[in-house]
């Protein structure tokens, strides 16, 4: 579209919640150690608040499972009061009909639903959490019958790639109006579960053709966003749009930081919104200000005309393949370390998926077991 | 649907209207209108604005035509071409019902 250029500012804010989730996913995107302490209800108003007077327009109510928060509608009703444009982004397990009307009532503007296969079966497998798939059902029928927005965020991995043409499908019938092919991006958990989640380069072809062909099949009736996945990619992506550039993110206890796996690149200095102002944390945070802009970068970023397209990738990515945050992201085929990224992509193992689970869930399904 | 959609005329009795989850609003901090959208802003450029405020879900497309036509004194088929290619785009975008 020639006519709607996207605003190059702040204007997304990523609100963990809580880490408290009852799936188990193999690829969160949550870190290893979660947060235990969480922001109470006026402490979030308070930073939606000041969200707005930064400029952000959008924030995105995320998780972990954000409805495991009791107060969530009084969350959403802040963020509205706010002026925000309210997104959920939700597993769908813990939302009755009746607390999804306390939602909708509260001002929410769109719904994102995860989904993890297209049969019940292998599904719920992925999520770690049986009836999983039937809920996200349930709820999805619940946000049209609602007349909201629906996204459904279809993550793909070796076990389910060669289903993307299924899962679009199941999107449309579920009544989503867009669906993100979301490829597992190798952070947290999901770095920690490479070997049993990464597709093969023939599997990720045939993906890549295959969204083309749904893409021509259902224009005008399902938007289908999807980008190549990381380690098949010759560029890397824009990641964040830019550190401390145009969102941010409040963890459950209230650091905020440039992006949700920043705190996986050792040294970084992180502020929390309990002691400042967003706005005071934005402009001078020593963690927002260590990537921002282009001076930080090294060759060949330093002097690559692409550095303000993708701001050299992802500096989470450099430092966990490179040991160097600085470093450009070796999925970017110009990067000297380049060819690190194929032999990961090798590293493919059968072997049974370590499930994200708070210690204490853990030792509780252990004991289960 | 097939690809012909792209390419069909649309109605002069369509009403065309923002869907729910899709708002104009104005924001000082981003220079003016933004279009807010599931998971997305776009900055529409002053002849987008134009089109989307008269987007009421009231006025059919054959009025929003002669509005604009008359409004810029312009040649009505032009007009015509113009706003069905953006609406056509806003609506492939989930952005705009026709």
């Amino acid at each position: 579209m020639n006519a709607a250029e996207p605003v190059f500012k702040p204007l997304g804010l990523l609100a963990e919640l809580t880490h408290r989730c009852p799936l188990g996913c193999p690829y969160c995107s949550n870190p290893l150690a979660l947060d235990r302490g969480e922001l109470d209800t006026a402490t979030w108003s308070r930073v939606f608040r000041e969200a707005a007077g930064l400029g952000v327009l959008q924030v995105h109510l995320s998780g972990g499972e954000p409805a495991a928060r009791r107060d969530l509608a009084e969350i959403t009703a802040a963020a509205h009061q706010a002026g925000l444009y309210t997104n959920l982004i939700t597993s769908a397990v813990g939302l009755t009909p009746k607390r999804f009307a306390a939602l909708a009532d509260a001002g929410l503007d769109h719904v994102q639903i995860s989904i993890q296969d297209h049969q019940p079966n292998s599904a719920d497998h992925i999520a770690g959490y049986a009836g999983a798939y039937e809920r996200k059902r349930m709820l999805a029928a619940e946000v049209v019958r609602h007349k909201m927005p629906l996204t459904i965020n279809a993550v793909m991995h070796r076990a389910n790639i060669d289903h993307v043409a299924d899962m679009v499908e199941l999107a449309i019938e579920l009544g989503a109006s867009r669906v993100e092919i979301a490829h597992v991006q190798y952070y947290g958990w999901a770095l920690k579960n490479r070997a049993a989640l990464m597709p093969t380069r023939a599997q990720v072809e045939r993906a890549v053709v295959a969204v083309e062909t749904l893409r021509a099949r259902h224009q005008g009736r399902i938007v289908i966003d999807a980008v190549v996945p990381d380690y098949y990619a010759r560029f890397p992506k824009p990641c964040v749009g830019g550190w401390g550039r145009r969102s941010l993110n409040v963890t459950p206890a209230g650091k905020v930081l440039p992006c949700h796996a920043a705190e996986s690149i050792p040294g970084l200095e992180f502020w929390s919104v309990r002691g400042r102002s967003l706005a005071e944390i934005w402009e001078n945070s020593p963690a927002f200000r260590a990537f921002r802009g282009t001076d930080w970068m090294q060759e060949p970023c330093a002097s690559c005309p692409r550095r303000f397209e993708d701001f050299g990738g992802c500096r989470c990515q450099a430092f966990a393949l490179t040991g160097d945050a600085r470093a450009t992201d070796p999925v970017c085929h110009l990067s000297p370390k380049h060819a690190i990224v194929a032999t990961l992509a090798e590293e493919r193992r059968e072997e049974p998926y370590v499930y994200r689970r708070l210690e204490r869930e853990r030792a509780d399904a252990d004991t289960a077991l | 649907m097939t690809d012909s959609s792209q390419t069909a005329p649309i109605s002069p009795d369509a009403k065309p209207r923002l869907p729910h989850g899709v708002r104009l609003v104005h924001n000082e901090a981003h220079g003016g209108l933004v279009l807010l959208a599931p998971e997305r802003v776009f900055k529409p450029d002053p002849i987008a604005v134009e089109i989307l405020k008269r987007c009421t879900g009231e006025a059919t497309l054959d009025a929003i035509i002669d509005d604009l036509a008359k409004t810029y004194s312009a040649p009505r088929e032009r007009i015509l071409a113009d706003v069905s290619a953006l609406l056509r785009s806003l609506a492939d975008k989930k952005l705009l019902e026709l």
